[in-house]
């Protein structure tokens, strides 16, 4: 037994060694502009005619919180004001000041109200010109958008909420390293990618290496435990352990920085009505391929259905001839795999890759399996959906960015306060 | 490497105001889950409502310190019902879901921009601190090498988790503490005795809670600061290793087992930063060190619950599952 647990840190520590170049790998610190001032919090910006020539010598101020700044801009037209404290200014562009012939764009609010958030620099943009409109978001549209790109964020939940879904069933295990599988994924892309291995070659290393990581887990970890008897509650215990200890041999070799996965920009395309960045288009057309897949095999093959015995009572599988303990194998690689495809495509999706990555979506997976009835194939893809289309559903109709997790949780808990089977859960399954 | 030096600061572990933090939520966790099998994980909500409830009542509407230790205490009294309320009449595990979703619902309103004025946001609050030292009783001196404002939080933390811990053991061998251990260990058995199980699960949940609230306030007095990023689920895994390693269904065990998880952090912490420093190790840096001892509790934890459930001073007959 103690082997066994060694064997599966082994494994997962040798298979994030390969990792080790990555930390070396930084992205270059932005230039910090220049600043003129001994404040610690400053505004600034750079004004640019609708020519990209910049303007020089055009006085801005700035009042607010008891105090009052004033600069010139620069000959780059960068200018900077020095503020003591942080909070809300206004921010006042001198147009007599402007240069002949250089108008402010129509709709630019001058004088206008700016608010500090967090970071101790505050940029202001002053656009000019005529032809400039600034462009106000029109509701329909964002909610086309929010929309797809919520589905989007919804398949790939599903990716890695029907692995935990389909682990739960056939095991009985609440897996807490769910979240670690899905950064696997994602790292390890990001680690054959600079070994400068080509790129298809490194997403195909890291749906195997997801795959063998579930092997290695259900291996040398749940499979001797499930054979000691060992209870669901102590099994999630220890999933937690588990988390806990690849979570920071991930942050280990990676570092804590943020790295990005190569075309993680792309700009967006207009399809239609709706406006979406390539990415979240491919992301959402393998998930829909995926799923669509793993559904055939469950519904229609020998494999598929003895899964689904397993799910529905072991006991009674390995009576009537199933290979239990080989089904839960299957099941876990599976699981693995398709983590570890949730992990690259939440990272393209975030966009970048950090070593909790997988482990802030992971009461999302949760929310999304409970929504739909825990156990429940289906029943995760459907719940995922929902929860990934309510996180970016909810930032329309007003509510702050940073809170978008927290309307989806709330759900779960409301939907588990009438209907706490799931929606498509069978009530037999709640004790 | 300076022996004397890294002993020394491991035995300063043993009395900290954080261990003691640590000692008390994880009491809580023992009324929970060691005593009525209740798996919450959501103890760093309970713990992040209590220091919240105190800084902002503090700092926003200027109660005096008792009053805002009050206020701190019934908003997680309130916070147990509500998370009650939904999840004790469902299976284990989704308890454990729902605690730990509500407990990042928590930390996610206090970091929120929107209450940068309640709650100051990621930056978190400062200064609340003051009503608390001005009660100060210690002179200013010397005493066993701390001063008094050291002296005087660890006297308060210390003292709050004996009382709390003998409270928690008059409790358990009462007539009601009894109901709950059967409740652990065969539900459907008392609800047949005519006892309101619901009711003796809701009363565990708020009492529980509400020692993870004073924690809250413990942890939080010495920093003078409290900030959103100390409440996340690592916090309530980490007790879940403390409980784990002094013994489910124990008084003294949560609080043996926060002082080993402190002192063996800090023993791993100095000898590592010693051996790098001393060129012995080369392949780990001071990061990783820091790192490396957090993998060391993700392994620990595994191997407790697998190889010794009970931890040190526990009972195998007095676990919380079969």
């Amino acid at each position: 037994m103690l082997k066994a647990v060694g064997a599966i840190f082994a494994a997962v520590a040798a298979l994030l060694l390969i990792v080790a170049p990555a930390s070396q790998a930084t992205t270059p610190a932005p230039t910090p502009s220049p600043s003129s001032t001994s404040f610690q919090n400053s505004i600034s910006g750079f004004l640019r005619g609708d020519d990209r020539a910049p303007l020089a010598g055009v006085t801005i101020t700035a009042k607010g919180n008891d105090f009052t700044g004033t600069a010139k801009s620069g000959a780059n037209g960068s200018w900077n004001i020095g503020v003591p404290t942080q909070g809300t200014y206004e921010v006042e562009l001198d147009v007599k000041t402007l240069p002949e012939g250089i108008k402010l764009a129509e709709g630019q609010e001058n004088p206008r109200k700016v608010t500090f958030s967090q970071t101790s620099n505050l940029s202001v943009i002053f656009a000019f010109g005529k032809g400039i409109v600034v462009q106000q978001q029109d509701f329909g549209q964002n909610l086309i958008n929010r929309l797809v790109a919520g589905l989007s964020f919804g398949l790939l939940l599903a990716l890695a909420s029907v692995g935990l879904s389909l682990i739960f069933g056939t095991t009985g295990l609440t897996n807490f390293a769910h979240g670690e599988m899905v950064t696997l994924g994602a790292v390890l892309v990001f680690a054959f990618n600079a070994m400068s291995l080509p790129f298809w070659l490194s997403i195909i290393l890291a749906l195997l290496g997801g795959g063998l990581f579930g092997y290695v887990q259900d291996a040398g970890l749940w499979k001797p435990l499930r054979r000691r008897g060992t209870g669901l509650v102590p099994m999630m215990i220890v999933s937690i352990g588990l988390a806990l200890a690849v979570r920071y041999v991930i942050q280990f070799y990676f570092g804590g920085a943020t790295q990005q996965l190569p075309f993680a920009q792309s700009a967006e395309i207009q399809i239609g009505p709706v406006s979406i960045s390539p990415n979240n288009l491919w992301s959402l057309l393998i998930s829909v391929v995926v799923i669509a897949a793993l559904g055939v095999v469950l519904l229609k093959t020998r494999l598929g259905k003895a899964t689904r015995a397993v799910a529905d009572n072991p006991a009674l599988a390995a009576a009537s001839g199933i290979d239990v303990d080989g089904v839960i194998r299957i099941v876990w690689v599976t699981g693995g795999m398709l983590a570890s495809l949730g992990g690259i495509l939440w990272a393209y999706y975030r966009p970048g890759v950090t070593f909790d990555m997988g482990s802030q979506i992971l009461l999302l997976i949760f929310a999304g399996v409970t929504l739909g009835g825990l156990g429940t194939v289906w029943g995760a893809l459907f719940g995922s959906i929902i929860v990934g289309i309510f996180v970016e559903l909810t930032t329309v109709f007003g509510l702050a960015a940073d809170l978008k997790y927290v309307g989806a949780l709330f759900i779960m808990i409301v939907v588990l306060l009438f209907r706490p089977q799931g929606i498509l859960g069978r009530r037999e399954r709640v004790g | 490497m300076d022996f004397g030096f890294i002993l020394s600061s491991a035995a300063g572990e043993l009395f900290s105001p954080t261990t003691a933090a640590y000692a008390l939520a994880a009491l809580g966790l023992a009324v929970h889950f060691g005593y009525s099998g209740l798996l919450n994980f959501g103890q760093a909500g309970f713990m992040a409502v209590g220091a919240y409830g105190f800084a902002v009542s503090t700092l926003t509407f200027h109660v005096p310190f008792f009053v805002g230790l009050l206020i701190a205490v019934v908003c997680s009294a309130i916070f147990a019902l509500l998370l009650g309320i939904p999840t004790l009449r469902l299976r284990a595990d989704y308890l454990a879901i729902v605690t730990i979703a509500a407990a990042e619902i928590v930390r996610y309103i206090v970091t929120t921009n929107q209450l940068t004025s309640l709650t100051g946001s990621a930056n978190g609050l400062a200064a609340f601190e003051g009503d608390f030292y001005a009660m100060n009783p210690f002179p200013e001196g010397s005493y066993l090498g701390m001063n008094n404002r050291d002296f005087f939080i660890r006297v308060v933390g210390w003292g709050l988790v004996i009382v709390c811990c003998a409270l928690v053991w008059l409790l358990m061998r009462s007539p009601w503490g009894r109901v709950l251990k059967g409740i652990r260990e065969d539900e459907n058995a008392v609800r047949s005795l005519g006892k309101n199980v619901y009711s003796y699960k809701m009363q565990a949940l708020v009492i529980g809670g509400v020692l993870g609230a004073l924690a809250g306030m413990v942890f939080t007095l010495p920093r003078g600061a409290v900030q959103p990023a100390n409440y996340g689920t690592e916090l309530t895994f980490f007790l879940y290793t403390c409980l784990l390693l002094g013994g489910l269904g124990t008084v003294l065990g949560p609080v043996i087992g926060a002082m080993i998880f402190w002192v063996v952090l800090s023993l791993t912490q100095g000898v590592l930063y010693g051996l790098i420093e001393s060129g012995a190790v080369t392949w780990l840096n001071t990061v990783q060190a820091g790192q490396l001892r957090y993998i060391l509790v993700g392994v620990a934890l595994m191997l407790l619950m697998v190889f010794r459930p009970q931890g040190v001073f526990g009972n195998k007959k007095e676990l919380a599952f079969a």
